[in-house]
């Protein structure tokens, strides 16, 4: 009679009302404005620093962004680089730290809550009405909607240096900054037949792509950055010998995956691999960002990991410093041993997230302790790790550049290291590591700390090719228009090639760098443009008919002025592909789909599913296999989404 | 896709905006009705539930996925209602709620209304331990052992107050027989 009555009260109780959809709205919009005010930058801030620093800050990033096309010969003739960048970190005022409060609080609510971890499958919760999640743009609603039209916006923009009025992107949703770069434009050979750019080894973007899809959602267009989802993976091309240059490149030809009437040039570089027995002595400054926002788990927590993790593949030979900057910068470890091991994992147990950043003092302190630790044949590397929180103490952003810039001529190289998401500034992330010679990678999980940091530790830390530049000459008599995949933000102008004064990205020992060309052949149904009329004074030679272009890569051995020039001529007769080349194909495609780029033939998820499935290889360490998922998420968010 | 909801609520822990929204979207409707459960009360109980949602992006900070999503979710909606019973000035209302339990009333028949003026006397007549106890396992269908979980206490304690209520239900029938 009682188990009757308990039945009786439970669907008494099941029967509850509807919740009200305006209070609901009402809520959630309360909710979202305070976790905007939870953030460490207060959405008032972000206002604030629209309206009334928008304009000032607008000319920070123009010179910043100007003294970066000097270094790095960014700004080409026929690239679309758009320089209205969101309201950056560079100039916002001192950000207001919650976060004390908050660690008490965790710890309260760890001690409230002591609960087992739970195995069991998930029981009927559902008797109360729940929504089928909607994709989070959807409900995000006009912000993202807003902001997807200012993006688009922008996109279609006609090219230009300069924005024509001071208007900055009106709300960012999350200040994390990306650098804006139009997708390589098709170019016509008999236009311009040749194309250079700086090779990159960075992979910080697949990063990001990864974050995103793994929480739900599609990447921002402008972190898919296709030459870093590239060079992301493992490949296994030919080696250099022993004695000759510092990388060797191979080169193939074969039909694009999307398309049968063009063809994919796969330029691959690879670089001498790690003589680990002899390497020379390394030099490690870690610069720690452990200001208010690096304290959640996935930043400090995460890096402290990584760090031990790496520790343990240094050699007693090897010193290791820290530096800190949160506030005021300061020296947290002075150079050690990498066999006081004990000192420090205290040193690095020692650091505590607080405070707010100064960038600038720490970077300066950093390169001061490498180059206090400098000797003869020894490689000197200041590893900044931060969340790209860049925002106290840098009066000039300028100043920053040009002194990683100097510090890059000085022999010590920087490599940057991202952790979280959020405010995470991708663009000066990316500009610091250009500049200072470095590479930026993005750490989301202990397994990508340990691919950067363990797995490539020699690739990372030793460089043995600098300034490593490629330039491609096409054949106009075989083909008669291009387009370079990705590399939009490492575009050189032509004659920077020669020029051994244009900084360019460095290679490291192991490392491979992918570039992929998709050419239309002379008279294929796939070209775009109609010929001229009055034809272009054809003077090729016949005997070059059997050439598509002509490869042509300098690099300097490191701390060398003077570069060297590598050349061969790419074969007009498509080769066999190998299943790295044609997988690294799948990626390009792959990040043309995330870009929102139509591919010809209707190239979709699937077919990129198939492709990389197909070529996956060994996969030793599951990299493919987890790009693989990467495309199937990406594949159901974009149904979603028609 | 379904993201798992312990993901999203680490992305939004760690300041993804959009895994909040979605996460907070997903479970709101779910959150009020339990908060009507535990309050009787519509405006009550959308007083709290915008209390849980004022707190959440502050509480999430606190989130380890020690435990699944909805259990940690439950147990930050316990502990609002408890600080509003504590605050004495709603006290004398959150106990007169489950005096006007008015679920859609002007549409229910006789038998319905009949129904709910039942749980409104059942309800008030239980402390609110069990009140909470018995908006966890009979209202929101969780078992014995995971509203163990939510509320802190052992299984056993859950046991007790789920016995509890059944005699104090019993007395409630014997006095309506009696009537």
């Amino acid at each position: 009679m009682s188990d009757d009555d308990l039945n009786r009260l439970a669907k008494a109780l099941q029967a509850t009302p509807p919740a009200d959809p305006g209070k609901k709205a009402a809520h959630l919009r309360a909710a979202l404005d305070n976790f905007d005010s939870h953030q460490e930058r207060p959405a008032d801030t972000r206002q604030t620093n629209t309206v009334l620093k928008g304009v000032s800050a607008m000319f920070d990033k123009l010179t910043t962004r100007t003294g970066l096309a000097l270094t790095t010969g960014l700004v080409t003739a026929g690239a679309a680089l758009l320089i209205v960048l969101p309201t950056g970190n560079l100039t916002q005022p001192p950000q207001i730290t919650t976060q004390p409060e908050a660690r008490v609080d965790d710890a309260a609510e760890r001690d409230e809550m002591l609960i087992e971890p739970v195995v069991e499958p998930e029981i009927a919760l559902d008797a109360a009405p729940t929504l089928a999640a909607p994709a989070p743009e959807a409900f995000v609603g006009g912000a993202a909607q807003s902001l997807a039209k200012s993006r688009a916006a922008t996109r279609e923009a006609p090219p230009r240096i300069l924005p024509a009025d001071p208007v900055l992107r009106p709300d960012t949703m999350d200040t994390e900054a990306f650098p804006q770069a139009e997708p390589n434009p098709l170019k016509i050979t008999a236009d311009e037949p040749v194309s250079t750019f700086s090779i990159d080894v960075d992979t910080a973007s697949y990063g990001i792509v990864r974050q995103s899809l793994m929480t739900g959602a599609l990447p921002p267009k402008d972190a898919v950055r296709i030459e870093e989802m590239v060079n992301y993976f493992p490949y296994d091309y030919p080696a250099p010998d022993a004695d000759g240059a510092p990388f060797r490149p191979t080169v193939s030809t074969f039909e694009t995956p999307w398309n049968a009437d063009t063809q994919l040039v796969h330029i691959a570089l690879q670089g001498r691999l790690p003589a680990t027995t002899d390497r020379p002595p390394l030099n490690l400054v870690f610069l720690i960002d452990t200001s208010g926002s690096m304290n959640a788990p996935n930043k400090l927590p995460l890096l402290k990991q990584s760090l031990r993790l790496m520790l343990s593949e240094l050699r007693p030979e090897d010193q290791v410093a820290m530096v800190t900057y949160a506030g005021s910068a300061g020296q947290v470890l002075a150079p050690t041993s990498a066999s006081e091991r004990d000192t420090i994992l205290a040193a690095l147990d020692r650091l505590d997230a607080g405070g707010s950043t100064a960038g600038q003092a720490g970077l300066q302190q950093a390169y001061a302790t490498a180059a206090a630790m400098a000797e003869e044949d020894e490689v000197s590397r200041v590893l900044l790790a931060t969340d790209g929180d860049f925002n106290v103490g840098l009066s000039d952003p300028d100043a920053l550049t040009d002194f990683i810039a100097d510090k890059r001529d000085s022999g010590t190289y920087l490599s940057v290291l991202g952790f979280g998401r959020g405010n995470l500034d991708d663009a000066t992330m990316q500009a610091l590591a250009q500049n200072g010679n470095g590479m930026a990678a993005y750490i989301d999980t202990l397994a990508e700390a340990r691919k950067v940091l363990v797995d490539q530790l020699s690739g990372a830390l030793f460089p043995i090719a600098d300034d490593v530049k490629i330039q491609v000459e096409f054949n106009p008599a075989t083909v008669s228009e291009y387009r370079l995949l990705g590399y939009e933000t490492r575009a050189l102008r032509r004659e920077d090639f020669n020029n051994d004064r244009v900084d360019a990205g460095e290679i490291g020992t192991g490392h491979s760098v992918t570039a992929i060309y998709e050419v239309t052949p002379t008279g294929s149904p796939a070209e775009l443009t109609d010929a001229l009329r009055y034809g272009t004074a054809s003077d090729t030679p016949a005997a070059f008919e059997n050439e598509l272009g002509f490869l042509r890569l300098r690099y300097k051995q490191p701390g060398a002025a003077e570069s060297q020039l590598i050349e061969t001529p790419i074969p007009a007769h498509p080769t066999d592909a190998s299943d790295d080349a044609r997988f690294a194909a799948a990626i390009a495609g792959f990040g043309r789909l995330l870009r929102g780029e139509k591919l010809a033939g209707g190239w979709t998820y699937a077919d990129a599913i198939a492709l990389a499935g197909e070529t996956r290889g060994t996969d030793p360490f599951g990299y493919r296999a987890e790009a693989l998922t990467l495309m199937r998420l990406a594949e159901s968010l974009t149904v979603q989404r028609p | 896709m379904n993201t798992a909801d312990e993901s999203l609520a680490l992305a939004a822990a760690r300041g993804d905006r959009q895994a909040f929204a979605s996460l907070l979207d997903r479970h709101y409707d779910r959150l009020f009705a339990f908060a009507m459960r535990l309050t009787g009360h519509r405006a009550e109980a959308e007083d709290l539930t915008q209390d849980i949602c004022l707190a959440l992006p502050h509480k999430l900070g606190g989130y380890r996925a020690e435990a699944r999503f909805t259990t940690w979710l439950y147990r930050v909606a316990v502990n609002a209602a408890h600080d509003r019973r504590r605050r004495a000035a709603t006290h004398a209302r959150a106990a007169a709620g489950w005096a006007d339990w008015e679920l859609n009333r002007q549409a229910a028949n006789a038998e319905d209304a009949a129904a709910l003026d039942w749980l409104a006397q059942v309800m008030r007549a239980l402390p609110d331990d069990l009140r909470d106890t018995v908006a966890l396992t009979l209202g929101e269908g969780l078992s014995q052992k995971d509203a163990a979980q939510v509320l802190d206490l052992s299984e056993g304690t859950v046991a007790w107050r789920m016995s509890e209520v059944k005699k104090r239900l019993r007395a409630l029938h014997q006095q309506e027989s009696q009537a």
